[in-house]
């Protein structure tokens, strides 16, 4: 590992230079800094990366008890009598002695490690110490104040950005660029802002608006789109690591979109960086939180979820902890703080200690590696949030209709009652032939039921019965009953115990109509009726109460009345394969109540059964309830009330969303270090706590609420540098500070300081309103420069550290997916809501565990919806988007590569997403042309918002002309290329025109200039 | 303020550029700490190749994983102490305290209902289930001693892949080609080829890039539709057509670079010919029909299928053709005794029977074109499996062994590891390791010193911290280095 360190300073250069051009591997030239260069930060830098391993923070690793991070351990006198740093006197000092040491044993550092200081930076730190050796906090912890902005006296400067910029040029000897041209300002502003390209007419009218406020009009205005929200808000769920999955093997979907949508509408609300924080981190613990304050709290809900059979929920619980303190490090602190998981962080001082006491912090949600993601706001359309306003009352205007009712019928009900004092009852009847169309046997038992063998295919089973006496059946009952020897006992003969009885028959030497069914029991879906329709795919089932006795009452069109020696013939189709009835058996009540008892539901039924003393208030509810329900006069008024409470009840939410909500103070966890970050090896108990390292919340309580509160104190000056810093990166393409993740002593040092203090301090006054902050990004000076290079200028700094040039840098694979869609006119517009399934290839695979990879695509605009809205599964991200860098989203992820590769290229040439579009486009210049070149300035005006030069014209024009010659002969392959897979031609259209379109618009598609920023 | 310093830093810093005295195994080491950090912009190709630290005894791998875990004790892990108990109670010390997937009461042990024997010069041990695999006993390295962390797929296949049970880290693949870079300029480095139906336990992240920037990601190629995505042309568009298109787009991008000037213009337009190049080579290497039908019938392939045989013949193609890395996932190997398929008789027999005859074929077919010595085969699981009978399904006429990370096998074969070899041994039930322990991250550790890596030394520095595929552990078994 310590070579790492070793090389990031020392060695890449060289390597670059002898080993070849490898781009990955390129370092631009060491970063100028401001002339108010910091001596001791160099000094930090090299001491960091040579020293700190062993000579630093770390206790556990610390040699000969020096520790050189801090001003007092530098100078202390150590147990050997040395002291490594002597102020005002480097030949005193040890440090600098070892440092120049020829003698191999005491050489600092050690051979071994294979480091070595430069002469230069013994030197360096020499006169360090000669100046008296201060050791001032590292200059990210370091308060901000807000630095003079340089006083230059030019024209160039829009804003104070532009000073800070021109004050390092001027001392570089170099000068800005020359503003862009407008036109292709006004792409990159929508671009940046948006995530769009601007439609060509917004353009236009820019051009022509050229004074001094063009400008600040078109950024209002971008700011104001919806659009703006949908694009930034991808960002934050880059960190969020938002995704429709909950993670690891079987990789289900989780149901969390409206986080996504919250984020969007903060963005577009312009909710200030404070409060944005604030209701992620601890939404829920604000006074009487709002339902947004609470689905903002899902922002640490989106951490993996284990639901593989045989794991530890709490070690994946503990899991989720730990990647939510890494997350609110990384995104707000620029920290990283997963070293100090396992030990004491070796180059930022935090300590195993301070990274459990933030563990501690978020240790006490309810949350904890559930499937079913408990807890969860139910979320509610407005129009149903409407309805629960307006039933209530409602129910209780139909509740008061109804109440005459119950005190006039209740002498009526008593009386009703008294008819079921004893329930009727039914006799068993014991066939005397049964068959079946299987082979396998089935088996008479003593209790009169039959058991039949398990056989696989569909079945019907035919009995016989001959009464020896006279019988009148009122009602005809089948009971399916459990059996051990039968798969989840029974009754069936499925794999659970599940069976359909899809049809059945009654024969008294003619067929009898049966005019009712019912039963105890039903599965959803399988109704009794579907038992004696003459439907075989309908039937009664009991999915839900296998195991266990049920009843099938069938209800005669007239009572049956047999004469002694009559056989009654009953048949029972089943035709669903394996799901045949396994034990059962028949009985008859000649009982005529039977019939209006079967037709009670069960619950009722069962209440007449209890004594009238012993029945519970909700019992003798029920009952009056079900009688006014049958009583002729109470029927209609009752029906309305009982549906009004049923539509009530009925209600589900329009989604939900998994959210953060504390433990009652009984359950509240313990938190222990986790030593070498086992969570089964537990040391010491900690208490909540900041590491000392950032500004700690002065509040009595250190719960989220006081940590959120302190990161976006105006006292915390870590994250107002943070925060700039990325929105900084996001727009120019690198940070002030390069390395955006880490603001730690192992990160860069950034390119222009005082500028990036100004610009954290400018965040915090203008009150966190991120809005105002890009618009003073996008507005500079700096910002609106070409983007042209020379390759000297190039080499020099490839990544634009000087800020001489505009940005130009490649799109997100969002930004590139959107804008061929928009290009082409089949972009939707509609936002928000549950994720969608733009068409992907069909692998034929499936998820380890899971369900297909395969999905089906999503019908109609739901297509050609922005990328923000695609499912987004971290087992199998959407793939042409994963080729473009998009991550998978299972960890936060601070910045993504850019990089650039042949399997781009058959992504945006081939993908049917892109090929559709070009399609769709081609279509678009076809209509708008009346001449070939019409066509080409069209699809220029529409794809990069310019007219195209005279020679590309004439490329294009040739490339049209070609294409065309070509498919003359192929009237086949034409139709083929302009119609799959949009669909047919519009009437009248010319399909080899249309195709030789279609490729020309191909090839727009894919222009360098599509994919990075002009 | 100081001016003096600054001056001072500039001339350091200058100094780093102009400086010259570091070895040369050193400056490789340095390029391959770069760091990326996503803003670099310069073109270039990351996947030329570059040699490694140390002279390398392998220049490439094939990865036979064989999804769910094959059961060791009823492959090459012959006990015959086991099979003397077979149906007793498990002791209380390999089981009381322990954690298993699916077994919760005390199991019962279970010898293997397998024949074995010893074949080859070198007297290996072998079941019954993999006769094919008596004819490469002397080629093979067996290692009775691996053990894992992990007990459930997932994570163990992501410590096995990329050095941690959670995703998010580059697998083996995308570190070997980080290492190395790429012998084929027409052709991924990295190639990924999955069969039976199912992708495997860590989804793409088993040959993913995790942090490293997308070329380094394993391509998925598929022996039925596009073999790799999006690689046809759409419907209609010949050849020719797409040469004048990408003709025009070439000269366009050139006019943008000249107006503009940045490189990467430059670096497109070379890797929209990569792709068109591509479009021609992959499905041309992909295509096995090109082979011999008695190469075809040495792997069991057929043309159009998803098989295992198919993707054991592609793997020959693709290192012959430069590929640096085939990762192989074949799906099925869960024992677990839950359907007659994952029974260790029967099942057993059925599922070896689609892998033992086309894996020896490779391992020949290697040796025979003389690759064999310069290509690493691996074969083996994320895990071993029980030497009890499984908890749930103890009961069923159906025999399965439960997951088991302490002690099974795996194999490698060529590659500069000796040949007709067993390392390593399980106790005499199989239970806990009896000697020569070989942890995952020690089995990574070798994989990249035969590739010619120090594991401490390939680094990868992302956010902040600098990453290791065996992240802190590992050490090189060089008892198994030829």
């Amino acid at each position: 590992m310590r070579n790492g360190c070793f090389a990031k300073m020392v060695c890449i250069p060289i390597a670059l230079a002898l080993v070849g051009f490898r781009p990955l591997f390129v370092y631009a030239k060491p970063p100028a800094t401001d002339s108010t260069l910091d001596l001791s930060a160099a000094v930090r830098s090299i001491l960091s990366n040579h020293c700190f391993e062993c000579h630093g923070p770390d206790d556990a690793q610390r040699q000969a008890e020096l520790r050189l991070d801090s001003t007092r351990g530098a100078q202390l006198e150590l147990p050997s009598g040395y002291r490594a740093v002597v102020p005002g006197r480097p030949e005193e000092s040890e440090l600098i002695r070892r440092l120049r040491s020829p003698d191999e044993d005491l050489r600092m550092p050690p051979p071994e490690t294979g480091k070595r200081l430069s002469q230069d930076e013994i030197e360096l730190l020499a006169s360090w110490i000669r100046l008296g050796a201060e050791f001032p906090v590292h200059w990210s912890y370091r308060e901000l104040q807000r630095p003079e902005v340089p006083d230059i006296d030019s024209e160039w400067p829009t804003n104070e950005i532009d000073y800070f910029v021109l004050y390092r040029l001027q001392h570089l000897g170099m000068a800005p660029a020359p503003e862009v041209d407008r036109s292709a300002l006004a792409r990159r502003l929508a671009l940046d802002l948006t995530g769009l390209p601007p439609a060509w007419e917004e353009v236009e009218r820019f051009v022509d608006d050229d004074g001094p406020e063009g400008v600040s009009r078109l950024v209002d205005k971008l700011l104001d789109q919806s659009s703006y929200g949908e694009h930034w808000a991808r960002l934050w769920l880059d960190l969020a690591r938002y995704a429709d999955s909950a993670g690891y093997v079987d990789d289900p979907p989780r149901t969390i979109w409206a986080y996504r949508d919250w984020v969007i509408r903060a963005f577009n609300d312009n909710m200030p960086f404070d409060q944005f924080t604030i209701h992620q981190l601890a939404g829920d613990l604000l006074s009487e939180p709002t339902r947004e304050q609470l689905v903002a709290t899902a922002f640490h809900r989106n951490t993996l979820t284990n639901s593989e059979g045989g794991t530890n929920d709490e070690e994946f619980r503990s899991a989720a902890i730990v990647d939510r303190v890494n997350t609110t490090m990384a995104v707000w602190m620029g920290t990283t703080a997963a070293c100090a998981q396992c030990h004491n962080h070796k180059f930022d001082p935090i300590s195993q200690e301070e990274y459990f006491e933030l563990f501690a912090v978020f240790n006490n949600t309810e949350d904890h590696d559930r499937r079913d993601e408990q807890p969860l706001l139910e979320l509610w359309s407005d129009q149903q949030r409407e309805q629960q306003q307006t039933l209530p009352p409602e129910i209780a205007r139909l509740e008061s209709e109804l109440a005459p009712f119950r005190t006039s019928v209740r002498q009526a009900q008593i009386e009703w009652e008294q008819i079921w004092k004893t329930a009727p009852t039914s006799r068993v009847i014991v066939p005397t032939q049964m068959t079946r169309q299987a082979d396998s046997a089935m088996t008479l038992l003593n209790d009169g039921s039959i058991l039949v063998a398990r056989d696989g295919a569909t079945d019907a089973y035919q009995l016989k019965f001959v009464f020896s006496q006279d019988t009148t059946i009122n009602v005809l009952q089948l009971e399916t009953l459990p059996d051990d020897s039968l798969p989840g006992k029974g009754p069936g003969h499925n794999d659970d115990g599940n069976f359909v009885i899809t049809d059945f028959q009654v024969q008294i030497q003619r067929p009898v109509r049966l005019a009712e069914a019912h039963a105890d029991y039903n599965q959803g879906g399988f109704e009794p009726s579907g038992a004696i329709d003459a439907d075989a795919k309908t039937g009664w089932a009991i999915g839900g109460q296998l195991g266990k006795s049920h009843t099938l009452s069938l209800i005669p069109e007239q009572p049956l009345v047999l004469s002694a020696g009559t056989t009654l013939e009953v048949k029972i189709a089943q035709e669903y394969e394996y799901y045949t009835l396994g034990r059962f058996r028949f009985a008859v009540a000649d009982d005529p109540r039977m019939k209006d008892y079967v037709r009670m539901p069960a619950a009722i039924s069962r209440i007449l059964g209890v004594e009238p003393s012993q029945r519970s208030v909700q019992q003798a509810d029920d009952l009056a309830n079900y009688y006014l329900s049958i009583w002729p006069e109470s029927e209609e008024p009752y029906a309305r009330w009982a549906n009004a409470k049923q539509r009530l009840a009925d209600m589900t939410p329009e989604t939900t969303v998994p959210i953060a909500r504390e433990l009652p103070d009984a359950k509240r966890r313990k938190t222990h270090i986790q030593l070498r970050g086992n969570f089964l090896n537990l040391g010491k108990e900690v208490s909540p706590g900041v590491p000392d390292l950032f500004h700690a919340p002065g509040e009595e309580v250190l719960d989220r609420l006081a940590l959120a509160r302190s990161l976006v104190d105006a006292r915390n000056p870590l994250t107002a540098r943070v925060i700039a810093n990325r929105y900084w990166e996001a727009i120019f393409g690198v940070g002030l500070v390069r390395t955006s993740e880490d603001f730690g002593s192992q990160g860069e040092a950034p390119s222009h300081p005082q500028l990036l203090d100004w610009l954290a301090s400018e965040l915090v006054r203008l009150d966190w309103d991120v809005k105002a902050f890009l618009r003073l990004l996008v507005t500079s000076s700096t910002y609106r420069q070409s983007a042209a290079v020379t390759a000297e200028q190039f080499e020099n700094d490839p990544d634009n550290r000087h800020l001489n040039r505009g940005p130009r840098f490649r799109l997100s694979a969002e930004m590139i997916r959107d804008q061929a869609l928009a290009v082409s006119g089949l972009l939707s517009r509609k936002m928000y809501g549950p994720p969608v399934r733009p068409p992907q290839p069909e692998l034929g695979l499936s998820a380890a565990f899971g369900g297909d990879i395969d999905w089906t695509a999503s019908n109609g605009e739901d297509r050609y919806r922005r990328g923000i809205y695609t499912t987004w599964r971290r087992s199998n991200p959407y793939p042409s988007m994963s080729t473009f860098d998009a991550p998978n989203r299972e960890v936060c992820t601070l910045h993504r590569a850019r990089t650039n590769t042949p399997l781009q290229a058959l992504v945006t040439l081939n993908d049917p997403v892109y090929f559709e579009a070009a399609q769709a486009l081609a279509r678009r210049l076809a209509a708008a042309a009346s001449t070939t070149a019409d066509g080409v300035q069209e699809g220029y005006r529409r794809c990069l918002s310019r007219d195209p030069s005279e020679q590309e014209l004439e490329n294009v024009v040739q490339l049209y002309n070609q294409v065309h010659q070509r498919l003359q002969a192929k009237p086949e392959a034409a139709t083929q290329l302009a119609t799959d897979p949009l669909g047919p031609l519009p009437a009248g259209a010319d399909p080899v025109e249309a195709a030789a379109w279609t490729v020309v618009a191909n090839i727009l598609l894919n222009l360098d200039e599509m994919i990075l920023k002009r | 303020m100081h001016a003096s310093v600054e001056q001072l830093q500039l001339s350091t810093r200058r100094h780093f550029l102009q400086r010259g005295g570091v070895g040369l195994g050193a400056m490789a080491l340095a390029a391959l700490n770069g760091e990326c950090q996503g803003a670099v912009s310069a073109p270039a190709n990351p996947l030329a190749p570059h040699p490694p630290q140390f002279s390398p005894r392998a220049k490439q791998v094939i990865y036979l994983h064989m999804t769910g875990s094959p059961p060791q004790l009823d492959l090459f892990d012959y006990k015959p102490e086991l099979v003397k108990r077979d149906g007793q109670p498990c002791p209380a010390e390999f089981f009381d305290g322990k954690r298993f997937a699916f077994t919760s009461a005390t199991p019962k042990l279970l010898g293997t209902p397998r024949t074995f024997g010893q074949y080859g010069d070198s007297g290996v041990w072998m079941s019954d289930a993999v006769p094919h695999f008596r004819e490469i006993a002397d080629e093979l390295c067996l290692v009775h001693s691996m053990t894992t962390d992990e007990f459930n797929h997932a994570p163990a296949e992501l410590l096995l892949f990329t050095g941690s049970p959670r995703s998010g880290r580059p697998s083996l693949g995308a570190w070997v080609t980080y290492g190395l870079g790429s012998e084929s300029e027409n052709l991924p480095g990295f190639v990924a080829l999955v069969s039976s139906g199912f992708q495997p336990n860590g989804g793409n992240s088993s040959f993913g890039s995790g942090f490293m920037p997308s070329h380094f990601h394993g391509v998925q190629c598929r022996s039925k539709g596009d073999p790799v995505l999006y690689v046809s042309d759409p419907e209609g568009m010949d050849r020719p057509l797409r040469r004048l298109g990408l003709d025009t787009l070439a000269e366009l991008n050139r006019m943008q670079a000249g107006e503009l000037g940045h490189p990467e213009t430059l670096a497109r337009i070379a890797q929209y010919e990569l792709a068109f190049r591509m479009q021609m080579s992959v499905p041309e290497v992909m295509d096995i029909s090109r082979e011999t039908q008695s190469t075809l019938d040495d792997y069991g392939a057929q043309p159009g299928e998803a098989s295992l045989a198919n993707n054991c013949l592609l793997a020959r193609r693709l290192v012959e053709a430069g590929v640096r890395y085939v990762q192989l996932f074949d799906w099925g190997w869960d024992f677990h005794g839950t359907n007659p398929s994952e029974d260790i008789r029967d099942g057993l027999t059925d599922k070896c029977a689609t892998m033992d005859k086309p894996v020896a074929a490779l391992v020949r077919d290697l040796r025979q074109r003389g690759l064999l010595d310069e290509t690493l085969v691996v074969w083996g699981g994320e895990f071993g499996r029980t030497p009890f009978r499984e908890g749930r399904t103890a009961a069923s006429d159906v025999i399965g062994r439960d997951h088991f990370p302490d002690a099974y096998t795996m194999w490698l074969a060529g590659g500069g590891v000796k040949a007709g070899m067993s390392y390593g041994t399980s106790d005499e039930l199989g239970f806990p390791v009896a000697d020569n322990r070989v942890h995952i991250h020690d089995l990574q550790a070798t994989i990249l010193r035969l590739l010619g890596f120090d594991h401490e030394q390939l680094i990868y520095r992302f956010q902040g911290r600098d990453y290791r595929l065996t992240d802190v552990h590992g050490k090189v078994v060089h008892p198994l280095i030829a």
